[in-house]
């Protein structure tokens, strides 16, 4: 397993409040990394500065073998690199239809000419059903998104990532608004997803957490308070009393 | 691929045809090539229609479409005249200024010309020379070139420097404001090197064509001018439909979330907001042959706000729509501000419409933005059924909120 993204020494302060605090790392590929902290811990933020949406203070974001340095790069520029995202609130393109918004994230080439250029191919539409199958949108590729519910929307957004074939994927919050049935599908998905690629998943649910079998990292105040297995971080006293007690 | 444009933009066909049928019409009532129940005049004021119909495609692209609300398509849009006037002018004058100085008992040089056409061009600002920037108005093939590359060259450069840092939304039509009155600023100056307020003028007259009679010209420019708008629409279709435009509409209405899908934002907006301005050039092009003269007034800054009111009466967001606008709105007001409408005397009060057809407008635009936001091509919508049921906002729970059990099914 080698590694894949390495981040260390990273702070982001908001108008004074260190939102994290020298925050360090590492993640490998394959890997199915689990991170859960109470609410305000700096779960999304973390994810925001790995996207580019947040440029830190200090600290260093390596990415892939060439050790890209992900804080000098664009927003589209780390996605092209192979870093995905699901959002915690789920952000579709609600005016237009679900096959759209797949096919706006399948993957192909960026450029606006590219895309101006682009032809429907065969690969591309068995690539949308096969998603669509999988996320369960198979009866509602012809919908605009926006009719879909809060669960579907999660599900389209998950559709979304897998269809950008990213090699680090980061899962904010996949649970929310699904049923028990549906929050097993996801720990499937998201494990088979992490026999190859590099999947960090954010979840408050524990039941979720202990279902994916992982290493945990747990967030607090902006940096690391445990890491290792749930078993052995749950144990942990200073996790009990800042998550898990209250 | 031309299958595939059509069948997913069944509109295009339409307005082809109804396009075709409305040129067909004019034609046979025009008085050069028909029975002459319409006037040249009017022919000239639907020619001129037809090319603002232009210029809100590209305005519906680049605002309905990829949301950016641009408020100086018009300065691309008068470069455009100025860039083809600058030839026609020259042309016009040379031929002129040849056949006087031929009667003249020493034959006349080619610099003797060229100096004689530049005191006739230049001498209502108090010059002779011809500036640098007319230094391909010989020709016409360069000209129209500068057609493309003025409007091109420009909306390039101000979109790269306006997209790269980002400004978005009310800052970046404020900015497009202030290109579209720099420039118009700029030329009203005298030794802007293209006459200042004055203009250019004589547009109507076509060098090489002084003998063919203004009917005649008045139904070629009306023609040229479909087969530009007939163009323009199935171009605009093609980049707002598919892929492109899944991402152009998507950058209008989340452009972060599409940044994070691997696309570059900002090289888009360039695309559209550059062949939008190229497009608009052309519209400008044919335009002020058939004006017969631009000056800098008609880059002001209200200009290009007039567009958006076409637009978004029309209807954003749909290309017929816009052509709808932008033909209604346009005709309306010529009508209501060249006396067409009469006068209504209220006793006390006698509503002149030339001075009351802008706060018709004016409250029209308010109604439709605030009743109506899909415009009047809205109405289509109803003609043919199309329901676009619309969810749009957070009907789920709010952000996932901390649990710490499984949910249950209900
Ligand atoms: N753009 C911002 N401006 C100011 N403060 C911010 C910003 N983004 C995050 N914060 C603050 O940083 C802290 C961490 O926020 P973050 O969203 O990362 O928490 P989280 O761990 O994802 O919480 P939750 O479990 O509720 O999703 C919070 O106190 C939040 O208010
Ligand atoms: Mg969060």
């Amino acid at each position: 397993m080698s590694t894949l993204l390495e981040m260390s020494g990273v702070s982001v302060s908001f108008d004074g409040f260190k939102a994290i605090n020298n925050l360090s790392f590492r993640i490998g590929e394959p890997e199915l990394r689990a991170i859960i902290g109470p609410n305000g811990a700096g779960k999304t933020t973390f994810m925001d500065i790995i996207t580019g949406k947040t440029k830190p203070d200090e600290g260093r974001v390596l990415y892939g073998e060439k050790s890209l340095s992900l804080l000098k790069m664009s927003e589209s520029q780390i996605a092209r690199v192979g870093v995905g995202r699901k959002f915690q609130k789920p952000t579709v393109f609600e005016a237009q239809t679900v096959r759209e918004n797949l096919a706006m994230a399948l993957k192909n080439p960026r450029g606006p000419f590219d895309v101006l250029l682009y032809k429907k191919t065969a690969e591309g539409a068995a690539r949308i059903e096969a998603l669509a199958e999988e996320i369960g949108l198979t009866a509602e590729l012809t919908r605009p998104a926006g009719e879909l519910s809060h669960g579907q929307k999660q599900w389209l957004e998950i559709g979304m990532l897998l269809a950008q074939e990213p090699r680090l994927l980061l899962v904010d919050e996949p649970a929310a608004g699904m049923t028990p049935t549906e929050r097993e599908h996801t720990t499937d998905l998201l494990r088979r997803a992490a026999e190859k690629h590099a999947v960090v998943v954010v979840e408050h649910d524990m039941e979720f957490v202990r279902r994916l079998d992982c290493k945990v990292t747990v967030l607090h105040e902006g940096s690391v308070l445990a890491e290792g297995s749930l078993d052995h971080v749950t144990q942990n006293q200073q996790v009990i009393d800042v998550y898990l007690g209250r | 691929m031309k299958q595939g444009l059509l069948s997913r933009n069944p509109s295009i066909l339409w307005f082809l045809a109804a396009l075709g049928l409305f040129t067909l019409g004019i034609t046979v009532l025009s008085e050069a090539t028909g029975t002459g129940l319409i006037s040249t005049s009017f022919v000239k004021t639907l020619g001129k229609t037809l090319c603002l119909c232009l210029i809100a495609i590209a305005m519906d692209v680049v605002w309905g479409y990829c949301g950016i609300l641009s408020l100086g398509h018009f300065a691309f849009f008068g470069i455009g005249g100025y860039a083809i006037g600058m030839w026609l002018m020259y042309a016009r004058t040379e031929a002129i200024v040849a056949e006087s100085l031929a009667a003249s008992p020493i034959p006349p040089t080619a610099q003797e010309i060229i100096d004689a056409t530049g005191t006739q061009i230049f001498g209502v600002v108090g010059s002779s020379d011809f500036p640098l920037i007319w230094a391909f108005s010989h020709s016409l093939t360069l000209q129209l070139l500068m057609v493309l590359l003025f409007p091109g060259l420009l909306a390039l450069v101000f979109g790269w420097l306006a997209f790269r840092s980002r400004v978005t939304g009310v800052y970046l039509s404020i900015l497009t404001q202030a290109m579209t009155l720099a420039l118009s600023l700029y030329l009203f100056q005298n030794d802007s090197g293209l006459r200042g307020n004055n203009g250019l003028s004589g547009l109507q007259n076509i060098p090489g064509f002084e003998a063919v009679p203004q009917s005649q010209i008045s139904i070629a420019f009306f023609w040229a001018s479909a087969l530009a708008l007939g163009l323009g629409y199935v171009l605009f279709a093609y980049v707002t439909s598919g892929k492109m435009g899944s991402v152009v509409r998507g950058i209008r209405d989340n452009e972060g979330r599409v940044r994070f899908l691997g696309y570059h934002v900002e090289s888009y907006k360039l695309f559209v907001f550059t062949i939008t301005a190229i497009v608009s050039g052309i519209a400008g092009a044919l335009y002020y042959p058939q004006a017969g003269i631009i000056n800098p007034a008609e880059i002001a800054p209200i200009a290009s706000i007039y567009l958006a009111v076409w637009v978004a009466i029309g209807g954003r967001g749909r290309l017929y729509g816009a052509v709808i606008g932008a033909a209604f709105v346009s005709l309306l007001s010529s009508w209501f501000t060249g006396g067409g409408a009469p006068d209504i005397p209220l006793g006390f009060y006698t509503i002149q419409w030339v001075d009351w057809w802008l706060i018709l407008l004016g409250l029209s635009f308010v109604a439709v933005t605030l009743f109506f936001p899909k415009g009047i091509g809205g109405l289509f919508d109803y003609l043919t059924h199309v329901k676009t049921p619309f969810r749009v906002g957070d009907y789920g729970p709010d952000k996932g909120a901390l649990r710490q059990e499984e949910g249950h099914e209900q």
